[in-house]
């Protein structure tokens, strides 16, 4: 099939590059970007691991045809600490979220995606919101008190300046 | 063979635990540094930034990508494989078959019966049975359906009865089976008998029994199997995969590739769950090597969804008929027990879980009387292995059960009938002398109760909720060696070089149950230094001496007892230095907050880096080595090494459900989880695989099963199999039970597996504390449970 140009920003990174139409976003971030911190746990959308933000939003990256993210703004795992760690990507550390680590980067941004429209939800609220994640390790117990936690930081804190960006 | 019961106390000659610290060092009450602290773990960062590299992420100069064709039959001969076409592809590489190679490997040397790929014919469907290197994953994907293969279709044996006759030789699976069932399908069979089972059974005033039934589980890790292969320019062979047991995969590459050890090096990648799914050496391992030294290019393979479930080694579909008799005083007297599981296609752990479905009941009630008929048959499906729980979580569901009914017979409270009947700490159990230490399952049992308020809720709650315990125990760490052979069963190198860093060396697999960061505890603790200044190397063969790797939960109590011998060397060689500086004793000095400081006068202290650049004069970087191995354990009728352990965990967990008689539908509420890991190294670790096991079980108990139609898994993906998700899953109380163990590092013991038998038992029993039904069918789905009430009403109405 023949390629056509992707044009978008990944993680504040202006992208410009040969895309075929039957690939995926996913693909297009870990083989043509390298940015593999977005992981592929079953291809067909049932596992949550490869959930990036597309304009803001979480969606399932290997669902996402890469030639639909004409002029988007993308962040993937690697865009969520620029120069200093995401409150939830401390939070999943200290409060012991991830263990095997698989599912922890699609837990983390469905969780950002969650806390930028609630910024202080119920433990009912995450766990309805992060309800197409699978987690195979934790019992998703210590991924709540991680969630729990970065709000309550994120609410403390000022909204913090935008770092320049970096891939 | 009957022997006498006799479990009597014992003397524990093996006291590894020299008071908390070792010979050189300070009395034994000193308060811990590191230990018991809730410290994240040491790869944390590297996971949640997304710079951890699992085998999928890597990528080498020159890669090439395979993918692997498939048995589409159950059985069937291969009469010829034509490869051509897809060796015209553009794009590809190299083409192999089953002629690549017909050497053997296995898990278990006694029962080695797998080839890199199927050689004259497909035992299940998924058996690889070509491979293809290319330059992309797509040409690759694209090749393998240019093979043509003829197949010539065997009968299928898919019912475990069909396993145990005899047929003719071409229609056994493997040509070696059970000694005493030659001509069947039948891979291994146990049979034990202990104490007087027939005298149990006549003078019982109570007596239970059961059919219970199985369906299959996997361990479905997020992470895809993924293997990259590389025979480099110096003849090499570098396999990076994402193994629990490194070392077993060395060992079986050198034999199918016929390629010394030290010409691999096995490199550990991080693994996204394993949950004994990665224990095995696989095929797809040995496949994408030889395409490496077909092609002398790197070789990736990266398994879809589907894939994962056919490589399978998951929990074994169980039948099992169970029956237990109690004495009028509540007394267990015995136990009879007669269970086939279905091992699939492969032998793969299949002679220890023969065994464990067994010897596993011994616990964590004394039992007087046992008798064990096991049989493990192989069957045209996706092998069966070793997962979570190996070989003691179904028939702990039918022990349980039977407990549970016999406590509803005698009209007593389940808990209180489990708590006459529990093991002692420091006994032998009677007949395979499993040497019990530490226990403390009644505490753990007596804390669920209270957080539970079980009293004040078991058989009181309305129609349609109830309440249900479980309790379990399981091995800290297989004392039984898969290799005969003198290697210690865990070895640590410890080096600490001018800079100050000390660098653990260990092939102790990291899988995220956090094993690297036990090891840089254990380490720390004894050189009183601070978690960041150790770093633990635990992933290349070539940095590391032998593990054994993360499976039987032996990791904290086997290599962490090897770290913390070789912290204790280096201590040594750190407090003679400090000796030599100051004049006063050597066994003087206390090591804290990264100083050695002396009993005696306190005033006198040398910093931790005073000592070592003392210590390196005239000799370079300390350098030692320290080991574990268990000490001599069991008695000798033949099996009686299966299922010894130098130490046992032990769990007690009570679960409160809602069952919708209408619908058939269970919602747990909460779970409460006491579980005796002797002592929480880590807490926050602890709490995870505590929580972690309950969340695996609660899949089994309610929605996770393996569906066939005929030899075809029906059910081969996420959306499918059905996993708990956040919604589903419960509230879960995690209780860490510390009752230290003489011989655990620094008390610990395992927490990783032993949590997982118990909820399921507690959400059969809760079940029917609710609506009165006894499951005896695992998962127990919404069919299942309204069947059940349908059978109960019929039965009422006779």
């Amino acid at each position: 099939m023949a390629k056509k140009i992707l044009r978008c920003t990944v993680n504040g990174r202006q992208i410009e590059l040969a895309v075929a139409p039957n690939q995926t976003l996913v693909q297009v971030l870990r083989d043509e970007l390298n940015l593999t911190g977005t992981k592929v746990g079953c291809d067909m959308g049932t596992c949550g691991c490869c959930t990036v933000h597309i304009n803001g939003k979480a969606k399932l990256s290997c669902l996402t045809l890469a030639l639909e993210c004409q002029g988007a703004q993308i962040t993937t795992i690697e865009g969520l600490n620029q120069y200093e760690l995401h409150p939830l990507q401390k939070a999943f550390a200290e409060k012991g979220g991830s263990q095997c680590g698989f599912c922890t980067p699609g837990f983390i941004m469905k969780s950002a995606a969650l806390l930028a429209e609630n910024p202080a939800p119920s433990r009912e609220e995450i766990a309805a919101g992060l309800s197409g994640n699978l987690c195979r390790c934790t019992g998703y117990v210590k991924i709540y008190d991680a969630v729990e936690q970065a709000a309550q930081e994120m609410q403390r804190a000022e909204a913090p300046a935008p770092a320049p960006a970096r891939t | 063979m009957p022997h006498a019961p006799n479990a009597g106390q014992t003397t524990n000659n093996h006291q590894l635990n020299r008071g908390v610290w070792g010979a050189a060092g300070a009395p034994a009450q000193v308060p811990f540094n590191t230990v018991g602290q809730r410290v994240p773990l040491k790869d944390a960062f590297r996971k949640v930034t997304g710079e951890g590299i699992y085998a999928d992420d890597m990528r080498l100069p020159g890669m090439l990508h395979a993918r692997i064709l498939r048995s589409t039959h159950a059985h069937a001969r291969i009469r010829s494989i034509d490869t051509r076409a897809a060796e015209a592809l553009p794009g590809v590489r190299a083409v192999i078959t089953g002629a690549e190679s017909d050497r053997r490997f296995g898990v278990l040397p006694v029962s080695e019966d797998e080839t890199a790929l199927a050689t004259d014919k497909a035992i299940y469907v998924g058996d690889p049975v070509a491979a293809v290197a290319a330059d992309s994953e797509e040409i690759a994907a694209q090749a393998i359906w240019l093979i043509e293969v003829d197949y010539e279709p065997l009968p299928e044996f898919l019912k475990p009865q069909d396993s145990l006759k005899q047929v003719p030789p071409e229609h056994q699976l493997h040509d070696k089976v059970d000694k005493g069932h030659p001509g069947t399908n039948v891979h291994k069979a146990v049979d034990q008998e202990f104490g007087d089972v027939q005298g149990a059974f006549k003078q019982a005033a109570c007596i239970v029994n059961g059919e219970f039934k199985f369906d299959g589980i996997t361990h479905a890790p997020t992470e895809p199997h993924a293997v990259l292969a590389h025979w480099d320019a110096d003849d090499r062979l570098n396999l990076f995969t994402p193994q629990q047991v490194p070392h077993y995969t060395h060992k079986a590459l050198s034999k199918v590739l016929d390629l010394p050890m030290h010409r691999i090096q096995v490199i550990r990648t991080m693994v996204g769950g394993g949950f004994g799914g990665k224990s095995d050496p696989f095929q797809h391992e040995m496949v994408v090597a030889m395409l490496s030294r077909r092609t002398r290019r790197p070789v990736k393979l990266t398994m879809d969804r589907e894939e994962i479930f056919l490589t399978g080694r998951g929990r074994h579909p169980t039948e099992g008929k169970l029956a237990m008799a109690f004495g009028a005083d509540g007394k267990l007297l015995g136990l009879d027990s007669d269970i086939i599981i279905d091992g699939g296609a492969f032998a793969s752990f299949g002679v220890v879980s023969t065994y464990y479905n067994g010897v596993l009941s011994n616990g964590p009630y004394l039992l007087p009387a046992f008798r064990y008929k096991g049989r493990r048959i192989y069957s045209n499906r996706i092998p069966s292995g070793a997962m979570r729980g190996h070989g003691s979580v179904n028939p702990r569901y039918c022990t349980e059960t039977l407990v549970d009914m016999a406590a509803v017979k005698l009209g007593l409270d389940p808990c209180e009938l489990r708590l006459r009947n529990f093991l002692q700490p420091n006994t032998l159990t009677p007949f395979h002398k499993f040497r019990i230490t530490s226990n403390g399952v009644r505490e753990a049992l007596l804390e669920a109760m209270k957080r539970s308020d079980w009293k004040n809720k078991w058989g009181k709650l309305p129609y349609g909720h109830g309440i249900g315990v479980g309790c379990s125990f399981f091995i800290s760490g297989s004392a039984l060696p898969i290799h005969w052979n003198k290697l210690p069963q865990s070895t640590v190198h410890l080096k600490i070089d001018f800079d100050g860093g000390v660098t653990v060396h260990s092939m102790a697999a990291d899988i995220g149950q956090g094993s690297d960061t036990v090891l840089a505890q254990c380490v720390a603790e004894v050189l009183g230094v601070k978690l960041d200044r150790v770093h633990v190397k635990s992933q290349a063969s070539d940095m590391a001496p032998v593990d054994l790797g993360s499976y039987s939960s032996r990791v904290t109590f086997m290599a962490g007892n090897a770290a913390r011998d070789a912290a204790e060397k280096a201590r040594a060689l750190l407090a003679d230095a400090a000796a030599k500086l100051t004049g006063q004793p050597a066994q003087y000095f206390d090591f804290v907050d990264e100083q050695l400081i002396c009993r005696s006068k306190p005033h006198i202290r040398v910093s931790f880096m005073d000592a070592l650049h003392e210590a390196h004069s005239g000799r370079g970087a300390l350098a030692v080595s320290g080991c574990y191995q268990s000490p001599p354990l069991g008695t000798e009728f033949k099996g009686s090494n299966a299922g010894l352990s130098p130490s046992y965990s032990f769990s007690a967990f009570i679960c409160e459900l809602k069952v919708d008689p209408d619908t058939g539908i269970v919602t747990p509420i909460k779970v409460w989880a006491a579980h005796d890991c002797g002592r929480a190294l880590n807490p926050l670790s602890v709490e995870g695989q505590i929580e972690g096991s309950v969340h695996m079980g609660l899949g089994q108990a309610l929605t996770e099963q393996m569906r066939y139609r005929g030899g075809q898994l029906l059910n081969a993906n996420l959306l499918d199999y059905k996993i708990p998700m956040t919604v589903d899953t419960p509230e879960i109380e995690a209780i860490a039970i510390e009752s230290v163990d003489p011989e655990g590092p620094f008390g610990a013991k395992e927490a990783g597996e032993g949590a997982l038998a118990p909820i399921i038992p507690a959400v059969g029993n809760a079940i029917y504390d609710a609506i009165g039904v006894r499951m005896f069918e695992v998962p127990m789905t919404p069919e299942r449970i309204l069947r059940a009430i349908e059978a109960k009403k019929r039965e009422q109405t006779k």
